[in-house]
C-alpha cells in the first residue's frame, strides 16, 4: 500500500525541477548548476573535498571568533567550577558549610587581602523580627542608606542600595508623586515627608513563592534570605516584589578592599557575584546575635525601631499595640513585617483614648 | 538502530544541499546567529549590565520575544485542530510544517529564557530543587519542554516512518500524542500568561484577561506566520501547498484577530474608564507618563498595523494572496510589538515605588535577539529541507544519497507493495 502523501507529491515534484532532472535530494533544483554525471569523477571529488574543507575551516574559525569573548571570563570571581557541586544551603551538612565558608574566606583573602569571618547564626526560638518606622521623625537624611551599603558589602560601582527613601509631598500617598532622587543636603524640605522603603520581610512573600529553584525562602524568624550560590538570576522575584526591595547584580560587584566589612554572614552580607539577586536581610548576622541593624544604628533621628514582636515588652510590640501603624500596599496581601507610624498627639492608650473623644460622643463611638 | 543513525547522518548531510538561494539564506542566518553568539559571550563575561535592563525594568526584550514565541509555538495547534477534529482535508499534509514550526519556536523560547538568566551555568539547580507547583516558572519549564518533546516525537516519528517507507501506526503513536499536544499547546500559553498574571505587584499584568488575550493573539500571529511560511515552502520546494489550505488559515486568523481586538478593547475600557491608580502603566504605554513616552510610538504603530490588518482581512480583497500576505506581515509585526514590548515593559513602568525608569535595549541585546531568531529560522529551514524530500518519497532508506553527486542520485523507487 502506498501512502497517499507519496502519490500526491511525487506528481508535483516532477514539474518543478524540470527536464528529467530527477533530483531525489535536491528539492529546489531551481537554478543550481549541476555537475553532469559524465564529469570526471576524481576532479569532482577533489573540488568537492576542497570546498568542504574550506567551508568547515571557515565555519570553525567563525565559530571560534564568536566565542572569543569567553577568554575574558574571570574564573575566580565567577566561581562556576568550584560552585557547581555545591549544595543548596538547606541541604548542607556542617562539614559542607565549613568547606564552603573556607572557600569564601579564601576568595575574600585573595581578592581583598582581608581576613573575613563567615558566620551562620541560626534563627532564634521565640523570635520574630519586626521593623517600625516613625514617619514623623524621618527627615530624609539617607544615613540609613549609606550605612546599609557599608555594612552589607554592596557593590560601590555601580552603587547598589537596599533602602530607597522617597520624598513625598504632604497631602498625598501616591508614590508616583514622590521624588526618588532628591538632594539630601537640604532636608527636610518644607511641605514634604520622607518614606524609606526596604525589604518588608513579608509573612506571605510573593518573591519566595515564584522562585523556580527555591534559592530564596523565609526563615523562622521572619527574614527572607537568598542563597547567592543557588540563585540562577531569572529575576522573577524582582518582578514579584511589590516593594521593589530586591536587587540584581547586573555586573560584577566592585568594592574597594579597604571598605570590605569582614564581619560576614553566609545568608546576608558575604560577597556576591554578578548575575544573582540580593536583598535586605535585616542585617541577620548582627540581629541574630543581639545587635541592631546597621540602618537603625545610623539613624540620627530615632525614627527606626527594631525588635522581637513576640516579646511583649520590646519597642516594636509597644508601638504595634499603642500607635496607629500601617503597612504599605496592604491590598497586595503580603502581610509585611515592616510597619510605618506617625507620632500621635492622643495615643490610644487606656484613659487617654477615651479622653481624646469629646464627652458627648463617647457613647456613640463605643 | 544503525538505520536510525544513518537517517540522522543523512539528515545532517542534506541540510547542506541546495541551490544558491538556499546557501545564501543559510549563510546569512549562520552569520547572524554567530554575531548573536558573540554578543551573548560578551554578556556572559560582563553580566547582564550589557543589556538595557535595570533593577526597575528587570525584564526586557528577551522575555518579550520569549512571550511572543510561545504564541508562535502554539500556531501548530491551529493546523492540528481543523485536521484532526474537523477532518479538514486541505490542511492535512501541511500539519507537519506547523509542528516543525512549534519545535523551532520552542527552542527559540528556551534560548530566550536562557540568555535572560544571570547564572545560566546553574541551570542544573532546576533538577535539584524544583519549586513545583508554587512557582509558575517551574510550570513553564514543564509545559515548554513537554510541548517540545511532544512535537519532536510527532514530527520525528512521521518523518522517520516516511523515510523507512512504513505506514505510521497512527492510532498508537500519533493520534494520542496529537490530542495531548492540542491541550498542551493551550497550556503553554495559559501557563506563560499566568507567569505574569499571578503577580499582585504588577497591576498591569494582574488581570484575568491576559491569558485569553495571549491565546487570541497567538492564534492570529501563528497561523499568519504559517500562511507566509507555507507559501515560501510552496514556492521554493517541490511541495504542493493547496490554496484552500491558505484560505482556511486565513479564516482562523480573521476570527482570532477579531477576538483579540475585542479583548484588547475590554481591557482598555476597564483601565481607562475606571481611571484608578492601576492605569499608570497603561497610560505610560499609550500616552506617556510625566513626559516619558518611549513606548508610545511603538504601541500606536502596533494598533495601526493590527487595525489595518483586521480591516484588510475582512475585505474580499484578502482572498488575493498578495493582500493576504501584506495583512499577515502587518499583523505579525503588530502582535510582536503588542505582546512583546507592549506587554512586558510597561508592567515595570512606573516601578512599584512609583519611579519611572525607561528601558531602551542595547545593541548587544539586539544582537543576541537577532542571533536567536536567526538560529531558530536556521533550524526551521533545515527541518523543512529534510521534511520535503522525505515526505515526497525522494529521500528514503533505500534511495542512495551520495553528497558528492547529490544532484544525480540513482533514483530507485521501492517496489510497489513494499510499503506497508
Amino acid at each position: 500500500m502506498r501512502l497517499p502523501i507519496l502519490d500526491t507529491t511525487s506528481e508535483t515534484s516532477a514539474g518543478c525541477c524540470g527536464g528529467g532532472d530527477d533530483a531525489s535530494t535536491d528539492t529546489c533544483g531551481c537554478g543550481r548548476p549541476t555537475p553532469g554525471p559524465a564529469a570526471p569523477r576524481r576532479g569532482v571529488a577533489r573540488r568537492s573535498f576542497l570546498r568542504t574543507a574550506t567551508a568547515v575551516t571557515g565555519g570553525l574559525a567563525a565559530f571560534g571568533a564568536a566565542l572569543s569573548p569567553l577568554r575574558e571570563i574571570d574564573r575566580e570571581t565567577d566561581d562556576t567550577f568550584a560552585g557547581f557541586f555545591q549544595k543548596h544551603y538547606k541541604e548542607m551538612t556542617p562539614e559542607d558549610k565549613e568547606a564552603v565558608f573556607a572557600r569564601i574566606r579564601e576568595r575574600v583573602r585573595t581578592q581583598h587581602g582581608v581576613d573575613a569571618t563567615i558566620a551562620d547564626p541560626p534563627p532564634l526560638d521565640g523570635v520574630e523580627f519586626v521593623y517600625a518606622l516613625n514617619l514623623s521623625r524621618c527627615n530624609g537624611n539617607r544615613r540609613c542608606v549609606h550605612a546599609c551599603v557599608a555594612e552589607n558589602n554592596q557593590s560601590r560601582s555601580p552603587e547598589m542600595q537596599y533602602i530607597r527613601v522617597i520624598e513625598m509631598p504632604n497631602g498625598t500617598f501616591n508614590l508616583e508623586e514622590g521624588d526618588h532622587h532628591y538632594d539630601d543636603a537640604t532636608v527636610p524640605k518644607e511641605g514634604h515627608f520622607y518614606l524609606p522603603v526596604q525589604c518588608h520581610q513579608c509573612s506571605s512573600p510573593p518573591c519566595t513563592k515564584v522562585c523556580p529553584v527555591e534559592a530564596t525562602w523565609q526563615e523562622p524568624d521572619g527574614i527572607t534570605v537568598v542563597d547567592y550560590d543557588w540563585c540562577i538570576g531569572c529575576r522573577y522575584c524582582e518582578a514579584a516584589c511589590p516593594y521593589w526591595a530586591r536587587r540584581f547584580n547586573f555586573t560584577q560587584p566592585e568594592i574597594p578592599s579597604q571598605e570590605i566589612n569582614p564581619d560576614m554572614g553566609y545568608l546576608s552580607n558575604r560577597p556576591r557575584t554578578k548575575g544573582v539577586m540580593e536583598k535586605c536581610t535585616f542585617c541577620l548576622h548582627r540581629t541574630r546575635v543581639g545587635r541592631m541593624p546597621a540602618c537603625l544604628e545610623a539613624c540620627p533621628t530615632g525614627a527606626r525601631k527594631f525588635g522581637n514582636v513576640l516579646d511583649p515588652n520590646s519597642d516594636v510590640s509597644q508601638i504595634l499595640k499603642n500607635s496607629r501603624v500601617f503597612v504599605l500596599k496592604e491590598e497586595v496581601g503580603t502581610l509585611p513585617r515592616f510597619f510605618y507610624y506617625f507620632d500621635e498627639r492622643h495615643p490610644r492608650t487606656g484613659a487617654d483614648d477615651q479622653a481624646a473623644i469629646p464627652a458627648d460622643l463617647r457613647e456613640v463611638v463605643t | 538502530m544503525s538505520q536510525y543513525v544513518r537517517f540522522l547522518w543523512r539528515c545532517f548531510r542534506i541540510s547542506f544541499v541546495g541551490g544558491w538561494r538556499y546557501h545564501l539564506w543559510m549563510l546569512f542566518l549562520t552569520a547572524v546567529a554567530l554575531f548573536g553568539l558573540n554578543a551573548y559571550c560578551k554578556q556572559l563575561v560582563h553580566g547582564l549590565g550589557v543589556t538595557g535592563m535595570t533593577d526597575q525594568v528587570s525584564w526586557g526584550l528577551y522575555i518579550a520575544n520569549f512571550t511572543f514565541l510561545v504564541g508562535m509555538a502554539a500556531a501548530a495547534v491551529m493546523l492540528v485542530i481543523p485536521v484532526y477534529i474537523y477532518r479538514n482535508k486541505e490542511l492535512h499534509d501541511l500539519v507537519i510544517f506547523g509542528e516543525l514550526l512549534a519545535v523551532a519556536s520552542i527552542i527559540m523560547c528556551l534560548l530566550f529564557v536562557t540568555v535572560d538568566l544571570g547564572r545560566p551555568d546553574r541551570f542544573t539547580h532546576l533538577f535539584r530543587r524544583f519549586n513545583f507547583p508554587f512557582s509558575m516558572l517551574t510550570w513553564d519549564v514543564i509545559v515548554l519542554n513537554g510541548y517540545l518533546l511532544l512535537n519532536l516525537h510527532i514530527t520525528g516519528y512521521m518523518i522517520y516512518c516516511h523515510y523507512m517507507r512504513r505506514e505510521p501506526r497512527r492510532a498508537l503513536f500519533v493520534i494520542p500524542f496529537v490530542f495531548v499536544a492540542i491541550v498542551w499547546a493551550i497550556s503553554i500559553h495559559t501557563v506563560t500568561a499566568f507567569l505574569y498574571v499571578g503577580l499582585g505587584a504588577r497591576p498591569f499584568w494582574n488581570s484575568a484577561i491576559i491569558a485569553p488575550r495571549f491565546l487570541a493573539s497567538a492564534f492570529s500571529a501563528g497561523p499568519a506566520f504559517l500562511i507566509l511560511t507555507l507559501q515560501v515552502i510552496g514556492r521554493y520546494t517541490t511541495y504542493h501547498v493547496p490554496r484552500p489550505a491558505l484560505m482556511t488559515l486565513r479564516r482562523i486568523v480573521v476570527v482570532a484577530l477579531t477576538i483579540n481586538t475585542f479583548l484588547l478593547l475590554s481591557e482598555l475600557f476597564t483601565e481607562f474608564y475606571t481611571d484608578s491608580q492601576h492605569v499608570a502603566s497603561a497610560t505610560y504605554l499609550y500616552f506617556g507618563l510625566h513626559g516619558y513616552t518611549a513606548l508610545v510610538p511603538w504601541i500606536w504603530t502596533a494598533v495601526a498595523l493590527n487595525t489595518i490588518a483586521l480591516i484588510m482581512l475582512y475585505l474580499p480583497l484578502a482572498r488575493s494572496l498578495r493582500f493576504l500576505n501584506l495583512a499577515c506581515v502587518m499583523l505579525i509585526a503588530g502582535i510582536w510589538i503588542e505582546k512583546g514590548m507592549g506587554l512586558i515593559v510597561p508592567a515595570f513602568i512606573p516601578s512599584p515605588l512609583g519611579e519611572i525608569v525607561e528601558y531602551v535595549p542595547t545593541l548587544n541585546e539586539l544582537l543576541v535577539c537577532a542571533g536567536i531568531w536567526a538560529f531558530g529560522l536556521l533550524l526551521y529551514t533545515i527541518f523543512v529541507r529534510i521534511t520535503v524530500p522525505v515526505l515526497s518519497g525522494r529521500l528514503t532508506y533505500d534511495t542512495d544519497f551520495d553528497p558528492e553527486t547529490e544532484n544525480h542520485p540513482i533514483a530507485r523507487g521501492a517496489p510497489e507493495g513494499s510499503v506497508t
